[in-house]
């Protein structure tokens, strides 16, 4: 889960990384406010989860509450590179002398944690590293040593660093490891880490990426969540307990195993360059057990989708039997009815693998309107994209 | 022969009393491994009936290999005890730890791989987040289903478990020599490079299937081992060119983030290295059928 400026901040504040004081806002009031509790110039920031904000104008410097609220309001509602602003933070506008990078993460091609930090800070951390990767250091950290006020240090020197910040930012960067370590976070970035003229240095922006298999130990995380900017379909897959990913295609998918279902996306995509640029609708991947409740909850929530115009349901049966498959499909059908819910688009079913035989065969003997057969994956995902395509 | 697991392995199964690993140990046992007990702290001492057959439980991993000799351990602990399970598999010295679990913090699997590297990598961690090892007709260490093919030459490494299964399924009536899903975590302990040189390696082993999916660059790394250390057929698949940059697919390391860890980087680094990489899984399992017949 990819966090808000304002959200890193706030868990930057509570692992002592110093800030600077601000608040968010969604009304031009209440940025006036604000404004006017912190006193003095203040910054109004759009708070999207991408990067580019200052070029495209969701930036801007207030001389006081009033200018604050006029800037708040040009600013929300501002679309950013497809991210709609429904949030700014009023932040007090600090002096900046000297801007730097810094970050950790996980390096998944090592298998272990990497701090980036560069005195060159600002710009985009992947423009410093294509332009100057000289001035990005790269330091892996190791998991079960930890970021010690030494290796705090080095990592500060390494980067170059004045000497005249280096105990602070050691400071700074021991803060940074408590929470990239105690949030259970991916990312954790400052960018810039600045020195004020008086020769303070603080987080002016903030990027945190939180490990979403860590929720079951911190439970306040789940209030981080930006519930009203998902899908409503992804809401609704998401209280249902089903993995899905809305995408906007007319192909609804479902089926069994992640790799599985990126693969029927991808099979489905190829088969509708055929039919008009026919593509997939959703991910969604049931899993291994695909009883008549994930089978009717998935179903429930593809149907919804008033772009899915064909639905393919595509299962392998490795320890899962196709015919228990077929059984949750039979009586999915008979839950949707009963809730009243029609099943008014055309299914194709490919089950293969264990008990493929008997699952298929109590497919056809249910008879259900709207519902056929093939038996192999490339040749389902014709027919399904097809049937979009009319 | 096989990699990693062969009908000399002596396996054992941590949480063999909870739902998953008992469910699965009757699997396991069905397909022939040589299962010689358990472990679970609290229940230590006592025995588990699995259709005849009666397995000792063991308070801890070394205990369980002293009085077994156990050479590989399979892993059904919930996430939030899969940490501490890694590191008794490692401080025991056990040759083979299959990590079956999903939904690990990669804080913890980091650690725990960190702290395998610090006892001098001693033990083989398979996993987390993956469905485990088959060596058909000789050994089955996880939850990949036995029966859906037979023993042969082929040799397959994947991401994905649905994916191996299906590939399985298809090349069924030529067969394969060892089946390794390693997992879909950002951190695994065994990437596609381990299990390619160990292919390269067996004698057994005449053909090599790859699959991989989006996120990260372990195939464009395993591309590039290929060039320099591969000799036998390697053929590829890749998942997810259709996923939208910045989502999760499913398996918690499939993400395509900004520009990297595409599929089509992938397909283009396998391929510039004179791997075939098929457009479906069919497609896959039909290139590497040809190549099986040319040899």
């Amino acid at each position: 889960m990819d966090l808000f400026e304002y959200q890193a901040k706030d868990l930057f504040a509570a692992h002592g990384v110093p800030v600077t004081a601000g608040d968010v806002a969604t009304t031009a009031d209440q940025a006036r406010e604000i404004a006017e509790r912190i006193g003095g110039r203040v910054v109004v920031k759009a708070q999207v989860k991408t990067g580019g904000r200052g070029k495209a104008g969701g930036v801007k410097l207030a001389d006081d509450a009033d200018d604050a609220a006029t800037k708040a309001d040009a600013i929300l509602g501002m679309d950013i590179k497809g991210h709609t602003v429904h949030r700014v933070l009023i932040t007090e506008a600090s002096d900046i002398a000297e801007e730097y990078y810094f970050s950790f993460l996980l390096d998944r091609s090592n298998r272990t944690f990497l701090a980036m930090a560069s005195r060159e800070g600002g710009m985009e951390i992947e423009q410093i590293a294509v332009e100057k990767p000289e001035a990005l250091a790269k330091i892996p950290i190791d998991a079960i040593v930890g970021v010690d006020r030494a290796k705090a240090h080095e990592i500060a020197v390494t980067a170059g660093y004045p000497a005249e910040v280096l105990d602070q930012a050691a400071d700074v960067i021991m803060s940074l490891w408590d929470v990239f370590v105690g949030e259970d976070a991916t990312l954790v970035e400052v960018n810039p880490l600045v020195k004020t003229p008086d020769g303070k240095v603080i987080a002016l922006d903030g990027k945190v990426t939180l490990d979403d298999n860590a929720g079951f130990r911190h439970p306040d995380h789940e209030a981080l969540a930006d519930k009203a900017a998902s899908d409503p379909l992804e809401a609704k897959a998401k209280a249902a307990g089903l993995n899905y990913v809305k995408l906007d295609g007319e192909v609804g998918i479902i089926g069994n195993g992640a790799g599985l279902v990126m693969s029927t996306l991808d099979v489905v995509a190829y088969a509708g360059e055929s039919v008009g640029g026919v593509r997939p609708a959703n991910f969604l991947d049931i899993g291994g057990g695909a009883s008549a409740d994930v089978m009717a909850a998935g179903l429930g929530v593809i149907l919804s989708d008033p772009s899915v115009r064909s639905v393919f349901v595509n299962v392998f049966g490795g320890i899962t039997a196709c015919d228990a498959v077929a059984n949750g499909i039979v009586a999915a059908f008979g839950k949707l009815n009963e809730s009243g819910e029609q099943v008014n688009v055309p299914l194709v079913v490919r089950l293969d693998g264990n008990r493929a035989a008997e699952g298929r065969e109590i497919l056809a003997n249910a008879g259900l309107s709207g519902v056929e057969q093939n038996d192999t994956m490339d040749g389902a995902a014709q027919r399904a994209a097809e049937l979009a395509g009319r | 022969m096989a990699i990693f697991l062969d009908r000399n392995s002596r396996v054992i199964v941590q949480g063999i009393t909870g739902s998953e690993g008992s469910k699965h140990t009757r699997r396991m046992l069905a397909a022939g491994t040589n299962i010689v007990g358990g472990t679970n702290p609290r229940k230590a001492g006592t025995n588990v009936e699995f259709d005849g057959t009666s397995l000792p439980v063991f308070g801890t991993i070394s205990d369980a290999m002293a009085e077994t000799g156990a050479n590989a351990v399979v892993a059904f602990v919930p996430p939030a005890g899969a940490k501490a399970g890694m590191i008794e598999a490692v401080d025991s010295g056990i040759e083979l730890a299959v990590i079956i679990t999903e939904g690990i913090p990669v804080h913890d699997s980091t650690a725990a791989w960190a702290y395998n590297v610090s006892r001098g990598n001693k033990t083989r961690i398979v996993g987390p987040n993956c469905p485990g090892i088959a060596s058909p007709g000789q050994s089955n260490a996880g939850i990949i289903p036995a029966d859906i093919t037979k023993p042969g030459r082929i040799g397959l490494v994947s991401k994905s478990g649905t994916l191996t299964y299906q590939m399985m399924f298809e090349l069924r009536d030529i067969g394969f020599s060892t089946c390794v899903g390693i997992g879909g975590d950002p951190v695994v302990g065994t990437t596609h490079i381990d299990c390619l040189r160990a292919f390269q390696d067996d004698p057994d082993t005449d053909a090599i299937v790859m699959i991989g999916e989006i996120g990260g660059d372990a195939e464009e790394r395993a591309a590039a081992f290929i060039e320099a250390n591969v000799t036998k057929p390697v053929v590829g698949y890749v998942a997810g060119f259709t996923a939208p940059e910045g989502k999760t697919m499913g398996h918690a390391g499939a993400i395509v983030s900004g520009s990297s860890g595409t599929a089509q980087a992938k397909k283009e680094a396998l391929e510039k290295v004179g791997v075939q990489v098929g457009k479906t899984p069919s497609e896959t399992a039909r290139l590497m059928r040809e190549l099986m017949r040319s040899l």
